[in-house]
C-alpha cells in the first residue's frame, strides 16, 4: 500500500499542476519560448521624510535616493553627511553611536570597519508593489490586542 | 655660418622690390589665419572626448567610471564630455589648462599612471588639483550647465533644496565642495573617509599625514 501511494500523490500533484497551467515561478506564466514583458522599475522614495522602524532595534531605511553614493575601502559617501563631525552642515541625522563599538564592546574614535558597509543594513524604499502580504504587527498593536482581550499589564 | 646669418639678415631688411605692399599686406594676413585656423583646429581636436580616452589610461579608469554615472546617460539625453568639465572655455585658460597638459604628455611618455594600480595611487593627488581648480574658479565648468539662477530648487529634493539654499545661493559654497565624485570614483581616502572628511582642508591634512 505505501508502495503504491507515494507515486500516487506524486501522480495526483503533477495533473493539479498541469490542471492549473501555473506553475509559481519568477518568470510569471510567459511561455518558456517567450519573453515575458519587465516590469517598470519602481521608483525610489526620495522624500526625506524619516519612516516609522517596526520595532525598536530596526535599522531605519534609508528616506532619500543613493544612486552613485561610493561605499568602499576607498571612500564611503555616506559618511559624508552622516559622520559625526558633518551633521552641522549637512543637518543629517548622526550614525548611531552603537556603531562606534568594535566587537569587545570597545569604543572606537569612529565608526568601527565592521559598521562600515552602510547599505548592509540600511536600505532605501522604492513604491514598488507589494507582491505578498505582510502579516506582521508591531508590538504597540500586540499590546493594545492584548489588553483588548482583558490581558494583565503586569 | 657669420656669414650666412649676415646674408640672410640683408635680404630681410631690404624692402621687398617686386612684390606690392598690397600683396604683401594681404598674404600676410591670409597666411595668419591659416596659421592661426590650423592651430586652432588642431587645439580643437585635442578638445574632445575621442582624443581624451585615445589613451588607455583615461579610457580604463575614468571613462568607465563615466559612464556610470548621471552625467553620462539619463533621462533627457544631455551629457558632459571631458572637455565640458575640464577645459575651460574663456581662450586664455583654456591655453593656460594645454600648456600644463604638456606635463600630461611626458607622464604619458614615462609611463607614471600606465597601470589601475599606479593610478589609484596617483589618484588623491591628481583629484586635489582639479578640487582646488574648481574650488578657485567656483566651479565655472560646472556652471557652464547649471545655474544656480535657473535652479529651481522648489523643485529638488529637500535635502538638495536645503543645501542649495544654506550654502550654495548665499555664496558659501560653491558645487565641488558638496559635489566631489559627481563623475568618478573617488580617490583613497580611507583614513579621510572614517571621519568623513569630504572638504579640501582636511584632505590636504590627510595628505600631510601620509607624506609623514
Ligand atoms: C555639459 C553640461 C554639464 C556639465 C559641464 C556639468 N553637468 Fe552636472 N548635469 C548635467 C546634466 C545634463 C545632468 C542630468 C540632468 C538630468 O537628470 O537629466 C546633470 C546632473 C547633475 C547632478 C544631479 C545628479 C543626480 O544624481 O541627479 C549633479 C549633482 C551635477 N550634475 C553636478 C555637477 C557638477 C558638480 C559639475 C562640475 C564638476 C557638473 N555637474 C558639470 C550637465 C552638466
Ligand atoms: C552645501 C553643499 C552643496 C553645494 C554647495 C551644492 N550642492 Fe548640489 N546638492 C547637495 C545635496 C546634499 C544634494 C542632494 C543629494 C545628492 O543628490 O547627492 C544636491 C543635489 C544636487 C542636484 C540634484 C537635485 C535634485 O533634487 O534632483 C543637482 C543638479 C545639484 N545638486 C547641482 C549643484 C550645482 C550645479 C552646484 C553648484 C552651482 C551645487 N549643486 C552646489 C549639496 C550641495
Ligand atoms: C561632470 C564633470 C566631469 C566630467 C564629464 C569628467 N570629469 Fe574628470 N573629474 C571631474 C571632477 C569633479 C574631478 C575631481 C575628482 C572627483 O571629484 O572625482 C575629476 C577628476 C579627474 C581626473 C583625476 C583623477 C580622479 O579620478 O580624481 C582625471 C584623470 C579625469 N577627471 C579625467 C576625465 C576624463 C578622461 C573624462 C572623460 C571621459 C572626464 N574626466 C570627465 C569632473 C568631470
Amino acid at each position: 500500500m505505501k508502495k503504491l501511494l507515494i507515486p500516487a500523490i506524486i501522480a495526483l500533484s503533477v495533473s493539479a499542476a498541469f490542471a492549473e497551467n501555473q506553475v509559481a515561478t519568477l518568470r510569471g506564466t510567459a511561455p518558456l519560448d517567450e519573453n515575458p514583458d519587465a516590469p517598470v522599475i519602481p521608483k525610489v522614495v526620495n522624500s526625506d521624510i524619516r519612516q516609522v522602524r517596526n520595532y525598536p532595534e530596526q535599522p531605519p531605511v534609508i528616506p532619500h535616493k543613493i544612486d552613485g553614493y561610493q561605499i568602499d575601502i576607498k571612500y564611503n559617501q555616506c559618511l559624508t553627511c552622516h559622520a559625526r563631525s558633518a551633521i552641522e552642515v549637512s543637518q543629517a541625522p548622526m550614525v548611531s553611536i552603537t556603531h562606534f563599538m568594535d566587537r569587545d564592546g570597545q569604543f572606537l574614535a569612529s565608526v568601527s570597519p565592521r559598521r562600515f558597509f552602510c547599505t548592509q543594513c540600511h536600505v532605501p524604499q522604492s513604491e514598488a508593489r507589494i507582491e505578498l502580504k505582510n502579516t506582521f504587527v508591531d508590538v504597540d498593536e500586540v499590546l493594545d490586542y492584548i489588553q483588548s482581550q482583558g490581558g494583565g499589564s503586569e | 655660418m657669420r656669414r650666412m646669418i649676415s646674408r640672410f639678415w640683408r635680404v630681410m631688411s631690404k624692402p621687398a622690390t617686386h612684390l606690392s605692399l598690397g600683396f604683401l599686406t594681404i598674404g600676410g594676413f591670409v597666411m595668419g589665419v591659416i596659421f592661426w585656423g590650423g592651430f586652432n583646429t588642431a587645439l580643437e581636436l585635442t578638445n574632445t572626448e575621442e582624443f581624451c580616452v585615445s589613451c588607455h589610461e583615461m579610457r580604463d579608469n575614468v571613462f568607465v567610471e563615466l559612464q556610470t554615472t548621471v552625467h553620462y546617460s539619463n533621462a533627457s539625453g544631455v551629457r558632459a564630455t571631458c572637455p565640458d568639465c575640464h577645459v575651460p572655455h574663456a581662450w586664455s585658460s583654456k591655453i593656460a589648462r594645454k600648456m600644463a597638459a604638456s606635463k600630461e604628455v611626458y607622464g604619458k611618455i614615462f609611463g607614471t599612471i600606465s597601470t589601475r594600480e599606479k593610478f589609484e595611487a596617483k589618484r588623491l593627488e591628481l583629484a586635489s588639483h582639479e578640487w582646488a581648480r574648481f574650488e578657485a574658479n567656483d566651479s565655472l565648468e560646472c556652471r557652464n550647465c547649471h545655474s544656480s539662477e535657473s535652479m529651481d530648487i522648489t523643485l529638488q529634493s529637500k535635502r538638495a533644496s536645503e543645501a542649495h539654499e544654506r550654502f550654495l545661493l548665499t555664496g558659501e559654497k560653491t558645487c565641488i565642495s558638496c559635489h566631489k565624485g559627481i563623475a568618478h570614483e573617488l580617490p583613497d581616502m580611507s583614513e579621510a573617509a572614517w571621519h568623513g572628511k569630504g572638504d579640501p582642508k582636511l584632505v590636504q591634512s590627510y595628505l600631510s599625514s601620509v607624506a609623514d
